[in-house]
């Protein structure tokens, strides 16, 4: 048992979590914020993807203890009242069907164009599909993903 | 702008998915909560000689460790299959029992023997690991060939041979004659892959038990809950249907796995009840690759016949189909009434014959998985009119052209009466979208790179909206296949449409709302569709062979058409005007030709206060209606993929991909395109990528995503998605289903573009580099 504290979607929270806690299941079954999903057990869907410190992670691979004092952002936390374009976008273009995989491509797409900004790269078609490696989504053949996080990342 | 029939209205549901309030079964908490992990079998086959559980019971946590011997007992019924073949000789299809829970024989790695509880999740997954069970391995047919070779073990003793049935359609004498006048044959030997459907969400329930009500409610993943209550109630002896509710609430995707009622959810149910607890089980994805019903897995032979003109004359086909260790719900179906009654493809073709051996393998129950049986039979006949194109040097767009059908309606040999369709023009308009006429500069441009580029079709028909009750139940069918709705008005104008379809994707929550949209001029911002609870909507076949559209809208159009009638009653009398003069339109309600006119919400009213009926009418707006389609509806279209390949590599890059399709009406064409994107994804995961690999003694290589390849985005281009639409004759609205197009249509097209570029033609799927690079140099070295 390890005592964790952490900042999620801007609000202290914190408790004692057994030391193979998994984040996503600190997420999930703690914090009782369920739209983090899990679709793997082998770290190949990204379905769990939220952001600590920033940056895109896969919480079904980071212990819950490991991000003790970091500032963690799930999809819940990602609307500042309006929706985030990339919520917005992923409407816009039907870029999703049963929602499972939704809020890890939201995420990953949120860092992608972050990233890629950062860097003063260009974000095409051909990128956002290297890009999204690491998440799978068996509904929409990620036609209209790509399109989604295309025009997030114009207006991002 | 228009929120009715055709506009791209932009989804109702998302902002629960895109902010993550979506509510799937794995969502779900209940106050009293425990956890349950299934003990599962290593061993392929294998006899249980004890179950010993008592270091597990002794383990923190664990509430109980229930088998199968307890859940016969309690009376639990085994598992069904819903549709009865009949074999060549008449005898019924050879049905192993399936216990939920195995006693005496486990015959697939997965196959459940006993069921932990514990308080927590960790606490059963460890106690289900510590309970030890005293297996004695049995020989193991993990494949059709083992299966079916001599001296084979046989996994249930009434299966001689392991056969579940072996049945026929269509007239082989007529068809051996005229295979025999045929001026050109074409023989093929196809092998259709094995594929796990791997929605993104695991399977789940959770199992609630009240003693003080004797009643049951069951959270589940389900694409049809009713059908899972039915089943639950009727031949697992769970609990009769009004003591027992299922839920279906957001579901991650179905794509056919998760029509059937597993196990799993049988066991939780009743070990729910046993604990007086809450129980909750969440599939991993291991589990899911070891559990999930499989799909496709065929070995077919098969001739086709052609005339001196290149008109077919007749197709012979044998097909082996691999139906895993028990039969599944809707398995013996899929590989017959589902797979052989599409032979005729879009082609007039005089006679056919096809024989189906069903065989029982150590392997994963194997059933309906996008497409079911429609997908082997388009990979076949498209594979073979290809293949007949490039052996008589004929042109493979001219020579299914000159077979395509052209009059409706049109009786096939072998049951399906098509109602509609133009196959040449559809084929047209995906050759102009592919620029069809210019491949041979983009070959040749490819050719000075040194890659090999190459060109293929597929014109596929399909079945859906199944199906008329009648026709169904003549063949074996244990359930009729109509749909219900029930549609209500509230007093302040607001609609409620009760649907027996459940959406876990398809957007039902828009499109229903978009049929009603389009009957009254209201917004769908005020209809809500309410699915997914027995509690709620009385009943309903839920959703799967693309039938949510031509079946369950067509049940909510009927309701409409009642529910309008009395408010065209309502309203003339209130309106002081004859009923043939009332027009509904903008969400209002008007006496064509003057200035009278009721406010939605003012009908509304009217109807509940009750103070001003006409002469016997009840009060309230409600109307209910069951359709029970009159046909089956024929989706076709045309798809052409192009591809080049790398010889260095053996690496395939599709680079344009057209699909031209005939739904019918379309209600949301932004939701239709999505589901054609889906449906060629899979298509080319089918193609390229996916394959379930057993071992010979049964253990499945391929479980989990670092051995299963599922295709990822820069696997796939963009696709060109274009409709060229008759409307079905045969329901209200003239649609036709579009779910499981995508995944029908692909395959051929992809594996016909890809031997094209390599100059082979024998490739199988998955066409993998490895194997792409194997057939283009064993074809070099042939033509050496
Ligand atoms: S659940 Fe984390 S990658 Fe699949
Ligand atoms: S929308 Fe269903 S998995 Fe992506």
């Amino acid at each position: 048992m390890s005592e964790i504290k952490m900042t999620v979607n801007g609000k202290p929270v914190g408790g004692d979590v057994a030391d193979n806690m998994l984040l996503v299941e600190f997420i999930r079954e703690t914090l009782r914020l369920t739209g983090t999903h899990v679709g793997c057990d082998t770290s190949q869907c990204g379905a769990c993807v939220v952001h600590v410190d920033g940056k895109a992670v896969k919480s079904c691979t980071m212990l819950a203890a490991a991000a003790d004092g970091a500032e963690v952002t799930t999809i819940e936390g990602v609307a500042n009242g309006d929706l985030h374009p990339m919520q917005k976008a992923f409407n816009d273009n039907h870029g999703l069907q049963c929602g499972f995989c939704t809020p890890g491509m939201i995420m990953s797409g949120i860092d992608m164009v972050n990233r890629y900004k950062a860097e003063g790269k260009t974000l095409d078609e051909a990128a956002i599909r290297h890009e999204l490696e690491g998440n799978i989504c068996r509904c929409t053949g990620y036609h209209n993903i790509v399109k989604s996080i295309s025009q997030a990342a114009g207006e991002m | 702008m228009s929120q009715g029939i055709g506009a791209a209205v932009k989804r109702k549901e998302d902002k629960r998915f895109t902010t993550g309030k979506g509510k799937y079964t794995d969502d779900i908490r209940m106050e009293n909560q425990a956890y349950a992990a299934f003990v599962r079998s290593p061993h392929a086959h294998a006899r249980v000689n004890s179950i010993d559980t008592s270091a597990a019971e002794a383990m923190d946590g664990v509430i109980a460790i229930l088998n199968g011997a307890e859940l016969t007992g309690d009376g639990i019924g085994n598992i069904i299959c819903g549709w009865a073949i009949t074999s060549k000789d008449g005898s019924p299809m050879n049905m192993g029992a399936w216990s939920a829970l195995a006693t005496e024989k486990t015959r697939y790695v997965g196959d459940a023997v006993a069921i932990v509880i514990a308080e927590t999740n960790a606490q059963a997954r460890a106690a289900a690991e510590a309970v030890d069970i005293d297996y004695e391995e049995l020989p193991v047919a993990a494949s059709l060939a083992a299966a079916l070779s001599d001296g084979a073990p046989q996994i249930h003793e009434n299966a001689p041979g392991n056969i579940v049935y072996d049945w026929e359609i269509g007239e082989n004498e007529a068809t051996e004659a005229a295979l025999a006048g045929a001026a050109h044959i074409t023989k093929m030997d196809i092998t259709n892959n094995r594929l796990s459907p791997n929605p993104m969400e695991p399977r789940s329930a959770v199992a609630i038990y009240d003693d003080a009500e004797d009643h049951y409610t069951l959270y589940t993943t389900s694409q049809n809950p009713h059908v899972a209550r039915l089943v639950l109630s009727a031949f697992y002896n769970v609990a009769p249907e009004h003591k027992l509710r299922v839920i279906a609430p957001d579901v991650g995707g179905g794509f056919g796995s998760k029509i059937y009622i597993y196990p799993e959810e049988i066991a939780c149910l009743w070990a729910s009840m046993k604990t007086n607890r809450s129980v909750k089980w969440t599939s991993d994805r291991t589990e899911a690759f070891l559990t999930d019903a499989h799909g496709r897995d065929h070995v077919t032979k098969a001739r086709m016949g052609f005339d001196q003109d290149g008109r077919i004359v007749g197709f012979k086909v044998s097909t082996k189909a691999n139906f895993g260790a028990y039969m599944s719900l809707f398995s013996s179906a899929v590989p017959t009434y589902l797979y052989a009654t599409l032979l005729s493809g879009t082609y007039n073709i005089p006679n056919i014959y096809c024989e189906v051996l069903g065989v029982y393998t150590n392997t994963v129950p194997v059933d309906a998985y996008r497409g079911a049986g429609r997908p082997e039979a388009s990979y076949l006949v498209e594979r073979m009119i290809e293949t007949a194109a490039r052996e008589m040097g004929k042109d493979p767009a001219d020579l299914r052209n000159i077979n395509f059908i052209r009059e409706f309606p049109h009786q096939t040999p072998v049951i399906m009466n098509y109602d509609s369709g133009d196959f040449e023009g559809n084929m047209r308009q995906a050759m102009v979208a592919a620029d069809w006429a210019g491949f041979g500069a983009r070959k040749a441009e490819s050719a000075m790179r040194g890659k090999l580029r190459g060109i293929g079709m597929s014109c596929y028909i399909e079945a859906c909206g199944i199906a008329p009750s009648a026709a169904v139940g003549s063949l074996g069918a244990g359930v009729g296949l109509w749909e219900s709705a029930e549609v209500r008005m509230n007093p302040v104008g607001t609609i409620e449409v009760l649907t027996g379809s459940h959406s876990h994707g398809q957007g039902h929550e828009t499109t229903f709302a978009q049929v009603v949209a389009d009957r009254f001029g209201v917004p769908i911002d005020t209809v809500q569709i309410v699915h997914g609870d027995t509690d709620k909507v009385q009943f309903g076949m839920g959703t799967y062979g693309s039938r949510s559209g031509p079946v369950g809208m067509s049940a909510i159009v009927k309701a409409l058409d009642k529910l309008e009638v009395k408010i065209r009653k309502l309203a003339a009398h209130l309106l002081e005007a004859s009923e043939a003069d009332i027009v509904i339109e903008d969400g209002q309600v008007k006496v064509d030709g003057t200035n009278k006119v009721l406010a939605w919400h003012e009908v509304g009213l009217a109807a509940y206060t009750g103070h001003n009926l006409p002469e016997g009418m009840e009060p309230g707006l409600k109307e209910g209606a069951f359709y029970d389609p009159l046909n089956f509806t024929f989706p076709m279209g045309c798809f052409i993929c192009e591809v080049e390949v790398d010889p260095q590599t053996g690496k395939t890059e599709i680079l344009k991909f057209v699909a031209s399709d005939d739904f019918g009406t379309i209600i949301n064409p932004m939701i239709v395109d999505g589901q054609v994107h889906g449906g060629i994804a899979q298509g080319v995961g089918q193609a390229m990528l996916e394959e379930v690999r057993y071992s010979e003694d049964g253990q499945q290589l391929s479980a989990s995503y670092m051995d299963y390849a599922m295709p990822r985005a820069d696997d796939l281009p963009d696709f060109d998605v274009l409709h060229h639409s008759t409307p079905c004759t045969t329901n209200p609205l003239g649609m036709k289903g579009c779910g499981e197009a995508g995944a029908i249509g692909t395959p051929p097209a992809v594996i016909n573009a890809i031997t094209d570029a390599i100059g082979n033609n024998d490739l199988s799927m998955p066409a993998t580099p490895a194997k792409v690079w194997a057939a283009l140099n064993s074809a070099t070295i042939a033509a050496e």
